[in-house]
């Protein structure tokens, strides 16, 4: 079967030897990164490496879409072209009312001394993939830190609010979606303002609000919106409608149900939001162990 | 099952270390395309097959470095953590070392069925990880990609073969 005789008393070491080897260097990769996140500059380097064959994975993809678009019918497109038209004066009208608003708003902001809204830029991007981790609700964006994203900016769709961006790559960036289990958002009822934490369950299409109390007033059909507290995200995107309410009184919290708003598992096209947060910093460790301390019972 | 194209002991060319690459890059390539939905719940890991198929066949020449390198890639391209596929990856060709004299005398049938149980120990391995990591289970869906991934033997070995097949000589009677 071989041309060249097998190397018989050359094997190196045993398999078990080069296993164990193997292994020790895994479980040492996957405690820094997992534990101590040492890792980020290797993951860059070879994410590096790895951007051509993920551009030559897609190519066929984005080929057989551009093929695709080339063999639209002219009706389709004056239809659209009509829609669109439609939907730019409707928009149009509204903005010009919004323009009227938002500087009558700066207005009674500077009468009331109240701090000014940051201004808000974005940057269109387009979904490359979903993320092939089955433990993580993840998209992968075609815009990175070439294009000034940054870990922690809000990523949104026409609708509303899909996640938030955790890892930048030189020209790629991840998504990680509201409906991720380890995803939070803080929430405001628009209907009563009243404030939650709106937590991710980790299957598409569900998120839940967190550590309600049983008589909170949350009904089914309404309206969560951020409410701008974390510094994340700004106030007043769209996040999600209350769909089903349970209050047992076995349990402590009420468990509530929601449905994201936007298309958090279908989307093409997203928004990265890029907002200056100048909120005053938190309050650091050293100041809150200085406040007087209750005194302990017993002592 | 057993005919003659995929008995044990048949009569194959050296097989080219540029080819065993260029599976190995292809099966990265499938595993890096844009899936989603249900091809990606059922999709299976074809960079782990391939590399159990090579080890199996090459233990020589596919081993421990090419796996372990092919994980670190996969831990990139998913964004998961560093280091969970390069240790699945590790115990996949060590297992397909250990085992690579036993597997051949199989038939194909018999084949599947030591391909599918060590498909799953790699997914298990993962699965360990995450969960000690702190991540929910996915679901039962998450071995479906093992199964396919072993009915997709045979095929595979037919696939991978067929370069290292002498072209049958016309003068031959």
């Amino acid at each position: 079967m071989e041309y060249t005789p097998p190397p018989f008393f050359k094997r190196g070491p045993a398999p078990l030897t080069r296993l164990l080897f193997c292994s020790l260097l895994s479980v040492a990769l996957l405690i820094a990164d997992a534990r101590y996140h040492y890792l980020d500059g290797i993951r860059q380097v070879a994410a590096v490496i790895i951007y051509p064959l993920q551009r030559l994975a897609g190519a066929p993809g984005a080929m057989f879409g551009r093929i695709g678009e080339f063999f639209v019918t002219q009706s389709a497109l004056r239809t659209e072209n009509a829609r669109l038209m439609e939907k730019d004066l409707q928009n149009s009208a509204a903005l010009q009312k919004y323009q009227a608003l938002a500087a009558e708003n700066v207005h009674l902001r500077e009468l009331l001394a109240a701090r000014q809204r940051s201004p808000e830029s974005t940057i269109t991007a387009e979904v490359l993939y979903t993320g092939r981790d089955p433990f993580a609700r993840r998209v992968v964006i075609d815009k990175g830190r070439q294009h000034d994203i940054r870990a922690g900016q809000p990523v949104l769709d026409q609708i509303g609010v899909i996640g938030q961006v955790t890892r930048v790559y030189p020209w790629l960036a991840e998504v990680t979606l509201i409906t991720d289990k380890e995803q939070a958002v803080p929430v405001q009822n628009v209907r009563n303002g009243l404030r939650a934490v709106l937590g991710g369950t980790g299957s598409d299409g569900h998120l839940e609000l967190k550590f309600i109390p049983l008589n909170a007033d949350f009904q089914n059909g309404d309206q969560l919106v951020t409410s701008g507290l974390d510094g994340v995200y700004p106030s007043g995107l769209p996040v999600a409608v209350v769909s089903n309410v349970e209050r047992n009184a076995a349990y402590l919290f009420a468990r509530i149900l929601c449905t994201p708003l936007a298309g958090v598992a279908s989307h093409a096209q997203v928004l990265v939001l890029n907002w200056a947060n100048k909120a005053p910093p938190q309050p650091s460790d050293q100041e809150k162990s200085q406040r007087p301390k209750k005194p302990r019972r017993g002592s | 099952m057993q005919s003659r194209e995929f008995a044990p002991h048949e009569i194959l060319l050296p097989v080219k270390p540029a080819f065993i690459a260029f599976t190995l890059v292809a099966a990265l390539i499938v595993n890096l395309l844009p899936w989603s939905g249900w091809p990606l719940a059922l999709k299976p890991d074809f960079v782990a097959l391939a590399l159990l198929y090579w080890c199996i066949q090459q233990p020589r020449k596919v081993g421990f470095a090419s796996a372990w390198l092919l994980g670190l890639m996969m831990d990139v391209a998913d964004g998961s953590l560093f280091g969970q596929h390069a240790l699945a990856y590790s115990v996949l060709a060590f297992a397909g070392i250990v085992l690579h004299r036993r597997v051949l005398m199989f038939t194909m049938r018999d084949q599947i069925l030591h391909v599918i149980p060590l498909l799953l120990v790699n997914d298990l391995i993962v699965l360990a990880i995450r969960k000690i990591a702190g991540a929910d289970f996915p679901g039962f869906s998450y071995f479906a990609g093992s199964l396919i991934a072993g009915v997709l033997w045979p095929s595979l070995c037919f696939l991978f073969k067929l370069p290292q097949r002498p072209t049958p000589d016309p003068d031959d009677v």
